[in-house]
């Protein structure tokens, strides 16, 4: 069994975004960036199952600027066997990355494609159901738990209401939660290691995909400032102000 | 061209975040029409059709809809996107699984969790957890757009007599299969409508210790949240996280307890109209959010706290 991840290269989740005065975007300069969150735990998983024999091959996957390969390159550093690199410049919309993954599905023919639930920077959550629809695949989202069986996989999702477990025949389209596992750190001699395997790049224009944003992005702003709150000395100021001043008991 | 809400519904009730999404797909037109797909719901057809801002319901009523698929779901408002200017539905767990199908099938990118309808084409919605917000414009003919249902008022359900309108099922999907559902029930009010919410994090150090919390939460008829430390910590299962990748709440009284206050935390709470830390460390960043900030002990604090709520005889239920 074959699997496909897919890794996005994003601000790392511990820096303060700061937007651009002139309402162009988020500052990106000289900003730390990571793997997106939980594209690390669909990592983790794939390796998971190829340790424990059900799986042959983990093929990273990353759609992005030529640094977007760091992504890849750490997902090699994990246990991924090799990468590909899908090069596109400029604001990439989940549709448009939907259309390239199906084109490298074709191509590689995985019984399945992890990924994140969400990228934390454009926070969309569409990538993997879009993807899922292209190839008529069926599809399990917000995974906290998965099952490999022979041809299908049990799934547990995280809902609103609690948990939901679905069963899906493979190949499908799995979109991983925090909560599906604990991401390993790659060892040093796993990251020397990893800069020997192969990294594949792909020109998105050869991939016959449009790429156009269809979205217009007419400003990015600073959300309302709550105003400065005041530090109070005991519970019984606490309750009082609750009571007298915010009026909400 | 109208457009076309789906609902969220258990076959007996409507979701109370699809009452949210209608508010908001009134303000993009009012022409609004809900699609109702599910199995012997004809209750919820009517509930719905009582909705004073609902113009029509179409209603498909079939037993392979007795649990929610995505899947199956896509394919019967496929049959019936091409009359509508826009598909819509809440951006909860619901709406986030199923929206991007439908929209890719349609070659539609998708406009997740607005906060603000602007005009019918362009709106505001926040990024990057929230530390900042875009005015986006959809360039597409049509659009599919998913509501952040605590940005918007829940709609008047009594007083409206739409037509329901009952429409064919869909083909089903063969490669899902629905297994179970563990809902956790609860006599508290919802997490993401309580007029009041009590959360607890990592200083709570236990899961027994969330008891302090359930206490004031019983006082308050409050519900009960949890930061993700919490949950991924064993403390309290995972429908009471609220952040990033949990729920966001915006109640009018939320109180943060043994919680530091990471970005993807402040972004599920930091709409909420007052905010109340109570954290030994009073460096923690949830002090920049708080209007009260309680620097304690809160094994100290949380007893003491109740012993004061008692004292009052006035609480808001």
């Amino acid at each position: 069994m074959k699997i496909l991840v897919a890794v996005k290269r994003v601000i790392d989740y511990n820096v303060q975004i700061r937007v651009k005065e002139d309402g162009s975007g988020v500052v990106t300069d000289n900003v730390k960036m990571s793997t997106n969150p939980p594209d690390d735990n669909a990592i983790e998983e794939a390796v998971k199952i190829k340790e424990s024999g059900k799986a042959t091959e983990i093929i990273a996957v990353t759609v992005g600027e030529e640094k977007a390969q760091e992504t890849v390159r750490k997902a090699l550093a994990v246990g991924a066997d090799r990468g590909i690199h899908v090069k596109v410049d400029g604001i990439i919309e989940p549709l448009a990355v939907s259309k390239i993954l199906k084109k490298i599905v074709e191509k590689e023919n995985p019984d399945l494609v992890f990924m994140g639930k969400q990228a934390i920077d454009d926070d969309c959550n569409q990538t993997g159901q879009m993807l899922a629809a292209h190839l008529n695949w069926p599809q399990a989202t917000f995974a906290s738990k998965i099952e490999v069986n022979d041809k299908s996989l049990q799934v547990t999702r995280e809902v609103d209401e609690g948990l939901e477990t679905i069963e899906v025949n493979t190949p499908a389209i799995v979109t991983c939660d925090l909560r599906l596992n604990e991401p390993r750190y790659a060892s040093l001699p796993n990251i020397m290691k990893a800069k020997k395997k192969p990294i594949e790049q792909i020109n998105a224009s050869d991939l016959g995909v449009d790429t156009n944003p269809r979205i217009e992005h007419i400003k990015i702003e600073e959300p309302p400032k709550r105003k400065a709150g005041i530090k109070v000395a005991s519970v019984e100021e606490l309750v009082q102000k609750l009571k007298n001043e915010a009026k909400v008991i | 061209m109208s457009v076309l809400l789906i609902a969220e519904h258990n076959n007996k009730e409507v979701k109370p975040f699809t009452l949210n999404a209608i508010t908001a797909s009134s303000q993009i037109d009012q022409d609004l029409h809900v699609l109702l797909i599910g199995s012997k719901a004809d209750d919820v057809a009517k509930s719905l059709s009582e909705i004073p801002l609902v113009k029509k319901v179409l209603h498909i009523d079939h037993e392979i809809y007795e649990n929610y698929i995505a899947e199956n779901y896509t394919a019967a408002i496929l049959k019936h996107a091409d009359k509508y200017s826009h598909i819509i539905c809440s951006a909860n767990t619901f709406g986030k699984n199923l929206m991007p199908r439908v929209a890719a099938l349609l070659d539609i990118s998708q406009v997740s969790d607005i906060i603000k309808v602007i005009s019918p084409d362009t709106f505001l919605r926040p990024i990057y957890a929230g530390n900042a917000f875009a005015t986006v414009k959809s360039n597409d003919e049509k659009k599919c757009v998913t509501i952040r249902p605590t940005s918007f008022e829940a709609a008047e359900t009594t007083g409206g007599s739409a037509e329901i309108e009952k429409i064919d099922a869909a083909d089903q999907t063969e490669n899902t299969k629905f297994i179970n559902r563990e809902e956790i029930k609860s006599d508290r009010p919802e997490l993401g409508t309580a007029r009041i919410v009590i959360s607890g994090g990592r200083g709570l150090q236990s899961g027994e210790n969330f008891k302090l919390i359930t206490d004031v939460a019983d006082k308050l008829n409050a519900a009960i949240g949890a930061s993700r430390a919490a949950v991924d910590a064993g403390y309290i299962t995972n429908e009471h996280q609220v952040g990033q990748t949990g729920k966001v709440v915006v109640p009018d009284l939320y109180i943060a307890v043994g919680i530091s206050g990471a970005i993807q935390h402040l972004a599920g709470m930091k709409e909420s109209k007052v905010i109340v830390a109570i954290n030994k460390d009073g460096e923690a960043p949830i002090f920049s959010v708080a209007d009260y900030g309680l620097e304690a002990d809160l094994f100290e604090a949380l007893p003491q706290f109740l012993e004061e709520l008692n004292k009052l005889n006035t609480i808001q239920k």
